[in-house]
């Protein structure tokens, strides 16, 4: 009855006893160091943080960092993260789900935080289809792609979340690639480091069941938004026009706004305390029974 | 009987006022000295349809709805056609004739049975007043047929409306003017029934689901999150108002499974968690209630039931979701499962199921009701320093945590209870994991693992069997007849079992459990092989408690009264059940 306990490295502050169990080459590996590297750059402690995972390859994950954890639902991640964070505002609360989890049984919750605008990094491992199914198609598969749900083709448009999330009034929306380790992590800092709801996509290719949307299809496409100097990013329209582009595929950082404030801010009365500060002891509700009266 | 006077009943429309005048009566009524319980009932709409409020009057506290009305106030035609067969020998109709055309059946006339005449309409154009205080007049005319002094209704209206000076003027005049009506001619009315002032203190008139978040509050609650539904909208409004001052956070999440998840999230920092729904938002919500029980994180879940299935009868009471939250969610993992019977118990119950939930790091799912958790019911004040908080292992210091040298989260302990860690301490890392995993929450597929933290999570389970008991028997021990029943049956049974004769009262003893889960097994079935014959009372169709009890206890309850119309069952009804027996 093995529990390996997590020995901890100084050096790999981020690392649990267990390896990724990813295929080789799974565009998941670029996710996993990127974000170890960014919360390294951030230097953020392990019992700082609390990343909330969805259920698929992504999710897995979980047994692969170190950090507190949440191994959520299917498609639930987003909620939970918002409660742990409004309870304890000090935690650095990361999302890290797969397009199933995020865009099919979770596409709700995604609008729902864009809204409350709390201050999480939701970071979709986004490969265009169900991997740990073993391969059915996904919201962001493309029209006509045999899977083994749609044997005749697809009917479904793709989903495009990066509209989506824009449309909704996201106030930082980007995207990534996890053949771009390097832009990646960059993107991680900066999402969380926002003030808000910070919106990441990557595109990972599922090397096993996804045959289209492959590293080249990506390298054949992909360019950085950043590379445009005239691009600033503060501009909502001018990110949906981004947001659209399908024959080449924006990646960087589309839209960000650092004003709005977050939800935690707007709960004023907390005065920036987690929860827990006013927590621990019985609470007198003697002077409430007057108005009952 | 002593302990039941009178019952009152208003009935219009919805957007007559009638709640408004209920809580009126009800309050003048104990201003005069007595307790009071009432009840709503009301349609799935907000204008149009019929309402009513109905208060039941006693010297000692009354907690169940009498349906045997000796003052009938009629703001419509309907009020009467609908209700005329429930009143009492000697009733009063209060209506105005100006609007409502009705002549009494001769069998009514000679049940002594009066219509009493007065114009609520032109008293409230001469005063030029709205005609939803017509409502008003019939308060005024109710207190002089009690021969109640008006002062004591002036102070109630100036209580209700003191805010807004212009329609309190408006509503005393029309209340003076409705008492003055019956006064004049009150040594004409043939009416029994009068309230003089008795010395009493000032009670609390409170719902259920007031008294609920109450409870909550008292114990600490600092994150609320729920989903609008009937019956249990009341605990997320109370508390909405209350979360500046309290220092806590109330969350109207997008939907029940958004509830639930962000409630676990705010549970697994280490603040004390609630969420509120009914049946259909429980349905929601069963998923995330398997990952709180694998996550060992606890939560109190409330579950206001109103009949199923589907939307059901949105507005409705019933007991139906008993066996549902006891096995809602795939696979075997533990839960505690509580039914306060009544307003004191809502407070004192859900302030305990924190502790529950703390200890046994479990899910505890309060079953309350629309009965209950939307009736009215004067309570003297709770005691808040009995409210104990014990947290159990589901806090730890951090010097604590620092001592620990191998901090396992889910370590396999004799009792199944492990130490927990919140975010944000040093030395406490862990993962909380929706798949089976091993001691410090990493997945594991491993048999030996497996079944040691299933085994490790039943031991919770059994610690709460020992500990918990949910079984209460009221009356005589030694008494051959019990009556058995659950959650809100508490103040039905026990104002029934108050109405028999003194007699057959002292033949009867009651069994009413508020934990159903664990079962208290032992505890009922020595109480059930002790007398002679049960009658079982549920507000459901198939007997959850009854077939419960037979599988836990092998004894099977023959006698049954089992009501499913939406309704809760009537004092008179329960008290015939047991007449029958004898």
């Amino acid at each position: 009855m093995p529990s390996f306990a997590p020995k901890v490295d100084p050096k790999n502050p981020y690392d649990t006893p267990h390896a990724p169990t990813w295929c080789p080459g799974c565009g998941d590996f670029a996710i996993w160091i990127s974000l170890k590297k960014a919360l390294e750059q951030l230097n953020k402690k392990p019992h700082e943080i609390l990343i909330v995972y969805g259920i698929g390859c992504s999710g897995n994950m979980a047994n692969n960092i170190r950090t507190y954890g949440w191994h959520s639902l299917h498609g639930r991640a987003v909620p939970t993260a918002v409660g742990a964070k409004l309870a304890n505002r000090n935690l650095t609360v990361i999302v890290a789900a797969g397009d199933g989890d995020s865009y099919g049984e979770g596409l709700g919750h995604f609008i729902h935080a864009i809204r409350g605008n709390v201050n999480v990094t939701y970071i979709v491992h986004n490969n265009s289809i169900y991997g740990l199914t073993t391969g059915q198609a996904s919201p962001t598969s493309s029209k006509g792609m045999k899977a083994k749900s749609t044997p005749e083709g697809l009917i479904d448009e793709a989903l495009n979340p990066i509209a989506l999330a824009i449309s909704a009034g996201a106030s930082f929306v980007a995207r990534g690639f996890s053949g771009n380790a390097a832009q990646l992590q960059n993107l991680m800092v900066q999402a969380i480091q926002h003030p808000g709801f910070a919106y990441l996509d990557v595109f990972q290719p599922c090397v096993t069941f996804n045959k289209l949307n492959t590293y080249s299809f990506y390298y054949e496409r992909v360019y950085d938004l950043q590379a445009d100097k005239s691009y600033t990013a503060q501009d909502r329209q001018a990110a949906f026009v981004k947001a659209l582009e399908s024959d080449k595929l924006p990646t960087g950082i589309f839209y960000k706004d650092s004003k709005r404030k977050t939800y935690e801010d707007e709960l004023a009365y907390l005065q920036g305390k987690a929860l827990a500060t006013y927590s621990g002891k019985p609470r007198s509700v003697k002077k409430l029974f007057s108005e009952f009266k | 009987m002593s302990r039941y006077l009178f019952s009152w009943k208003i009935g219009g429309e919805a957007g007559f006022g009638i709640k408004s005048s209920g809580l009126m009566f009800s309050r003048l009524c104990n201003r005069v000295g007595y307790e009071v319980f009432g009840y709503d009932e009301y349609p799935s709409l907000i204008r149009g349809g019929h309402n009513t409020f109905e208060v039941t009057v006693g010297k000692e506290p009354v907690a169940s709805v009498a349906r045997s009305i000796d003052i009938l106030v009629a703001l419509n035609t309907e009020a009467i056609t609908r209700h005329r067969n429930e009143l009492n020998h000697g009733a009063v109709i209060i209506y105005d004739e100006k609007t409502t055309q009705i002549t009494l059946t001769e069998d009514e006339l000679k049940r002594n049975i009066k219509l009493e005449h007065v114009p609520f309409g032109e008293i409230v154009a001469s005063v030029k007043g709205s005609p939803v205080m017509r409502n008003t007049v019939s308060l005024g005319a109710s207190a002089a047929l009690l021969q109640i002094p008006f002062k004591m209704l002036a102070g109630v209206i100036e209580h209700t409306f003191g805010h807004k000076a212009e329609v309190l003027d408006t509503n005393i005049k029309v209340a003076q003017l409705g008492y003055d009506v019956i006064a004049k001619r009150i040594e004409t009315i043939d009416f029994k029934i009068k309230l003089p002032e008795i010395p009493n203190n000032i009670e609390m008139l409170l719902t259920g689901n007031e008294a609920l978040a109450l409870g909550a509050l008292a114990a600490d609650l600092r994150f609320y999150a729920a989903y609008p539904m009937t019956p249990s909208s009341s605990i997320l409004h109370y508390l909405a108002t209350k979360a500046v001052s309290e220092k806590l956070i109330v969350k109207h999440a997008e939907d029940e499974i958004a509830v639930i998840n962000m409630a676990l999230g705010a549970s697994h920092t280490g603040v004390r968690a609630m969420i509120g729904t009914s049946g259909g938002g429980f349905s929601l919500m069963v998923e995330a209630l398997g990952l709180t029980g694998i996550t060992e994180t606890p939560l109190v879940i409330v579950n206001v039931q109103r009949p199923g299935p589907a939307t059901g009868l949105p507005t409705w009471t019933e007991q139906g979701d008993l066996r549902f939250v006891m096995h809602a969610a795939q696979g075997d993992f533990p839960r505690i499962v509580l039914a306060p019977g009544d307003h004191a118990e809502c407070f004192y119950l859900t302030a305990e199921a924190f502790n529950y939930a703390d200890r046994y790091q479990v899910p505890v799912i309060i079953l309350s009701d629309k009965f209950l958790a939307e009736s009215y019911r004067t309570v003297q004040d709770f005691n808040d320093s009995l409210v104990k908080i014990d947290r159990a292992k589901s806090v730890m210091s951090d010097s604590a945590l620092a001592r620990m040298k191998n901090y396992k989260r889910y370590a396999v302990t004799e009792t199944g209870i492990s130490p927990r860690s919140v975010p944000g301490q040093a030395n406490g890392v862990y993962l909380a994991n929706s798949d089976e995993h091993d001691e410090f929450g990493y997945s594991t597929e491993e048999s030996a693992m497996r079944i040691a933290q299933v085994r490790k999570r039943a031991e919770k389970f059994a610690l709460a069997a020992k500990a918990l008991n949910g079984a209460n028997l009221y009356g005589d021990p030694k008494a051959k007849t019990t009556v058995v029943a659950w959650g809100s049956m508490k103040g039905p049974v026990q104002d029934a079992i108050h109405w028999l004769p003194d007699k057959l009262r002292d033949r009867i003893n009651f069994l009413h459990l508020n934990i159903l889960w664990p079962f208290p097994s032992e505890k009922v079935r020595q109480i059930l092989s002790r007398s002679k014959q049960a009658l079982l009372v549920e507000n459901n169709s198939n007997a959850q408690l009854g077939g419960l009890i037979r599988e836990q206890t092998g004894i099977h309850i023959e006698h049954r009264l089992l009501k499913y119309d939406g309704r809760p069952p009537y004092i008179g009804e329960i008290k015939e059940r047991i007449m029958d027996l004898f």
